[in-house]
């Protein structure tokens, strides 16, 4: 038994959307979890309800590499439609596991890989009398059989089943029948385990199993958010959505039936954000969650709530753009349009999460930095961090955790106060006091608007007192260096003359690839990004390298638009690293473009062989 | 200019109301709008309903869009949060600003460039989510700021200044409002300060999403012969179906009426609506009905004005989302927050 076969594969689902199979194959994943060995998840899946070909990809990992790796070991094809694209994207050596219920002519296999054929469709219809169990339990079936294959504790499998349908008795036993179907079958026509295969272990410590946007929403509980506007668009309706499922679980009085939070579906993401900037200019933590096509909807809104420095708390999981561009994949290419949103001279904060412990992080941190600085605050999230599974760390909150509500006057303060000015910066800090409406009788009523206007609030169309506000206002934001989440820096094994940054989603796959670029004898200090405007540890890792790599998932490099233009830095220091065709960066495209280019720079030096172990 | 102070001078003998303060503490700054301006009017009539009211000023916040009737906010009740936000997106804003605390009263300003035209979807979603507040469309059929273009309010035929007809359909806010679901809808005619006052009042009153068409004339760029929203035009097709008595719980209450010709309402908050009817077969519960005459009476060339429909007993959008009774902009962590060992248990339910 090779040793590199245990707890290290990727297997594929090949689904129909909307048969049922997301739960059996998260089942999967989680038993592999509860042996101790780490796993991740990605979901694939069109933009369609019913019908479409849907993939859900496992990889497993000793190691703990759990970015996305590309290639397939194990493939699972459930689905007639991607037969042909499926088989194909085995590697070498691998396996096919089908419904052999209806015979496939051997002509139609890879000669390359192994072949498992399991009548699943025929067991089901010999068990089960009802058209939908059928259908269903096809999904339990073929866990089953990969129980025994792979060696999966049935016990671990039996135990989810039953956690899961806790609440619904009567649908545990049918599924572990199911189960035990497809474990009997395998067992008894193949030797089991095969190659690949699971073996306990305790890689998995103390971490969570959990997607960014549920772990976001959570962050939004945690934060005091009391409002939430949104719109339904793919991949953020789910943070709005496990928002409201958390909040009936934490933010419902069940003596009084009462609701301490509002969520309002709004009619389009204009309405949304508009909401949000009406609760939180009235006092509340609001939140919208979006994704590209929303931030392009949003961006007067966002001028305005910079300009009249009203707080709001948006989340953009972004997916490939432009335009309706690619909705069910992922992409990191919303950067500029956020850090710039709306029209005239604006500049708003962004908070860049890796994983779904900083989407939580991120998620309540959110609304200090929104309140304490009165602006925008964008929460960079993509579809890979929100829709996926991931295991992360395991979510932590001290109770000694205060809210920075910012610089609020109460009806006491008021009544001290000579004179209010709402935009009168009198700490020095660019950062003005505000009042909530409804405060005092006589004191601290002002005029928010959009236009124009003196330190008082009041309609102003002077040079002098419009160049006065934008003064402040970059004051206010430069601040805001020292203030962010900073830059987490890294440096490899021996000292290395290249560095590379990297942000968001792609830390999984960079943390991959700098191991394999050490073992090639390539050693890299890294730095991940984590919110902008920067802090100055981010251009002075610039300067500190001969060369620097920028791995993003966007065709324009969109974050070193943003580096050079704010930190001045030399454009031709640079080198892109640019992923964009809509599925999650790999370490091995990495590790091959870095290895590329390295070897591009020295052409007399034999290029090194690039080995696809992992 | 807005930036002028209107003087603190005022007669010394002012009734004062029961918070002590004067009519004069229900202004604003000083108009900018164009003299003998119809929006003036309204924001004289918001200044009367709210003294009569007796509203403290500063628990009002006033929201507005953009144009003319947005920029009036600044000329009432100067003790009061105003937000004068994007343009159509009022809606959006008062809704928010009504999530985060329930117990301010909200007054939501708007023209018919705002509400029909750019921000016709947030109109007609704040209606129907039922949102307690008071909305007023200052609808004078015309952009005053960018100088008389039509607004999608102008009745198809009638003619701009200079001449040129309008060919598109107008559209119709109130019947707009009655079919969306706002439960107290009227129209008033900033002519006519008398009738638009109680309405006013009655809105404020009113708990839901109270909406009113206000007909007010632009001086500059539509009361010209050939308009149909000019004083001459309204007042020739004004038709009055009900006159409106607001009488506050504290009011003593007298009757001496002929059966049949008053209807009275009690509102949630006990305010009594005593309608006075002047159109005999016009009910303003019956929405059916209402539409029904409205659509009769539009076809004629009539402009019906006074309380159109009201539903005293709906619930708002916290009694449908069953939001706690405190604001929620006075929680804190203690009520919002569920703290370590929720997050303990939350992240054991995960492995």
């Amino acid at each position: 038994m090779p040793e590199r076969k245990i707890n290290n594969f990727v297997i594929k689902f090949a689904n129909v959307n909307g048969s049922g199979s997301a739960s059996a194959n998260k089942l999967f994943a989680r038993s592999i979890l509860r042996m101790g060995v780490p796993v991740s998840a990605r979901n694939i899946f069109p933009s369609n309800i019913q019908g479409l070909p849907t993939w859900y990809e496992v990889r497993v990992s000793e190691k703990g590499h759990l970015g996305s790796r590309g290639g397939v070991d194990i493939m699972v094809a459930m689905n007639a439609q991607s037969w042909n694209q499926d088989q194909l994207d085995i590697e070498s050596g691998g396996y096919l596991i089908y419904d052999s219920s209806r015979p496939v002519p051997a002509s139609k296999f890879r000669t390359d890989i192994t072949v498992i054929g399991i009548p699943i469709t025929d067991i089901c219809n010999r068990e089960f009398k009802d058209p939908r169990q059928r259908q269903l339990f096809r999904n339990m079936v073929y866990l089953g059989a990969l129980s025994s294959l792979l060696a999966i504790d049935i016990a671990e499998v039996e135990r989810l089943i039953q956690e899961q349908f806790s609440s619904k008795e009567a649908l545990v036993s049918p599924n572990v029948q199911a189960l035990h179907f497809g474990m009997d079958y395998a067992a008894e026509h193949f030797d089991c385990p095969i190659g690949f295969r699971v073996k306990r272990s305790s890689s998995v410590g103390s971490k969570i199993f959990i997607d960014g946007n549920s772990a976001a929403a959570l962050g939004c509980v945690y934060g005091g958010a009391t409002v939430a506007a949104w719109y339904p668009i793919t991949p953020s309706s789910s943070l709005a959505e496990s928002y409201e499922k958390f909040c009936k679980t934490y933010r419902h009085d069940h003596d009084t039936g009462r609701n301490s939070f509002a969520s309002i579906q709004a009619e389009d993401e204009l309405a949304s954000i508009g909401m949000v900037i009406g609760a939180s200019w009235n006092g509340a933590r609001a939140f919208t969650c979006t994704s590209g096509p929303g931030i392009s909807l949003m961006q007067e809104f966002i001028g305005l709530a910079y300009f009249a420095e009203i707080p709001a708390v948006i989340f953009d999981v972004q997916r490939g753009g432009p335009s309706t561009g690619m909705p069910t994949r992922t992409q990191q290419s919303d950067i500029l349009s956020c850090a710039y949103a709306s029209h005239g001279d604006t500049k708003q904060i962004l908070l860049i999460p890796s994983d779904p412990k900083e989407c939580f992080d991120f998620g309540y941190q959110a609304f200090d930095f929104a309140e304490k600085f009165q602006t925008p605050v964008f929460v960079m999230s993509d579809l890979d961090i929100g829709m996926n599974d991931h295991l992360t760390d395991p979510l932590e909150w001290n109770d000694e955790i205060t809210y920075d509500r910012g610089k609020i006057l109460s009806k006491e303060s008021l009544d001290e106060l000579a004179q209010f000015g709402r935009y009168l910066d009198v700490d020095g800090d660019g950062v003005p006091y505000r009042t909530l409406p409804g405060t005092h009788p006589s004191k601290g009523a002002f005029f928010t608007r959009g236009t124009s206007r003196d330190r008082y609030a009041k309609y102003s169309e002077s040079g002098v007192d419009y160049q006065d506000n934008m003064q402040r206002l970059q004051r206010k934001f430069e601040q805001l260096r020292t203030q962010l989440p900073a830059a987490i820096i890294e440096e490899g094994k021996t000292k290395a003359s290249i560095g590379v940054i990297y942000y968001g989603s792609t830390e999984p796959a960079m943390k991959e690839a700098l191991q394999y670029l050490e073992e090639d004898g390539v050693s890299l200090d890294s730095m991940r990004i984590r919110a902008f405007p920067f802090g100055d540890e981010v251009s002075e890792f610039i300067d500190s390298y001969d060369r620097v790599f920028l791995v993003e998932q966007n065709r324009d490099a969109q974050m070193k638009s943003l580096l050079v233009s704010e930190c001045n830095v030399d454009p031709n220091r640079i080198t892109s690293i640019l992923h964009y065709n809509g599925s999650p960066i790999t370490a091995r495209f990495i590790r091959s473009e870095i290895t590329q280019s390295l070897d591009a720079l020295k052409p007399s030096r034999k290029r090194k062989s690039i080995s696809q172990k992992s | 200019m807005t930036f002028i102070a209107k003087p603190k001078l005022r007669h010394p003998e002012l009734q004062r109301n029961k918070h002590g303060f004067t009519r004069r503490d229900y202004e604003g700054a000083v108009s900018t709008l164009c003299a003998g301006c119809g929006h003036d009017s309204i924001s004289a009539a918001i200044i009367q309903a709210c003294y009569e009211l007796e509203l403290p000023p500063h628990r009002v916040a006033k929201l507005s869009g953009i144009g003319c009737s947005s920029k009036t906010p600044t000329y009432f009740l100067g003790n009061a949060h105003g937000f004068n936000s994007v343009h159509g997106r009022m809606p959006s804003v008062l809704t928010g600003a009504n999530l985060a605390n329930r117990d301010l009263i909200y007054l939501g300003v708007s023209g018919d460039g705002d509400s029909a035209s750019i921000g016709l979807g947030q109109f007609a979603h704040i209606l129907r989510r039922g949102v307690n507040m008071v909305y007023i469309v200052e609808n004078n059929g015309v952009y005053g700021l960018t100088k008389g273009q039509f607004s999608a309010t102008a009745d198809r035929g009638s003619k701009s200044k200079r001449g040129v007809e309008n060919h598109s359909a107008s559209i119709d806010l109130v019947m707009l409002a009655i079919e969306l679901g706002a439960t107290y809808v009227a129209r008033g005619f900033s002519g006519d300060k008398s009738q638009l006052v109680p309405l006013i009042k009655g809105a404020i009153s009113h708990r839901g999403a109270a909406f009113i068409d206000c007909i007010s004339p632009c001086i500059a760029f539509n009361n010209h012969s050939g308009s149909t929203k000019g004083f001459d035009y309204v007042r020739e097709h004004n038709e009055a179906v009900n006159f409106l008595d607001v009488m506050t719980p504290r009011d003593e209450i007298t009757a001496d009426y002929a059966p049949g010709s008053v209807q009275e309402i009690k509102q949630h908050d006990g305010t009594v609506l005593r309608l006075r009817k002047i159109s005999e077969d016009y009910d303003v519960h019956d929405r059916v009905a209402a539409m029904h005459y409205l659509q009769k009476s539009k076809a004629a060339g009539d402009i019906v004005t006074g309380v159109l429909h009201v539903d005293p007993e709906s619930p708002d959008l916290h009694d449908t989302l069953g939001t706690v009774s405190a604001p929620l902009n006075s929680l804190g962590k203690k009520e919002l927050c569920p703290g370590k060992s929720a997050i303990d248990k939350f992240n054991a339910a995960r492995r």
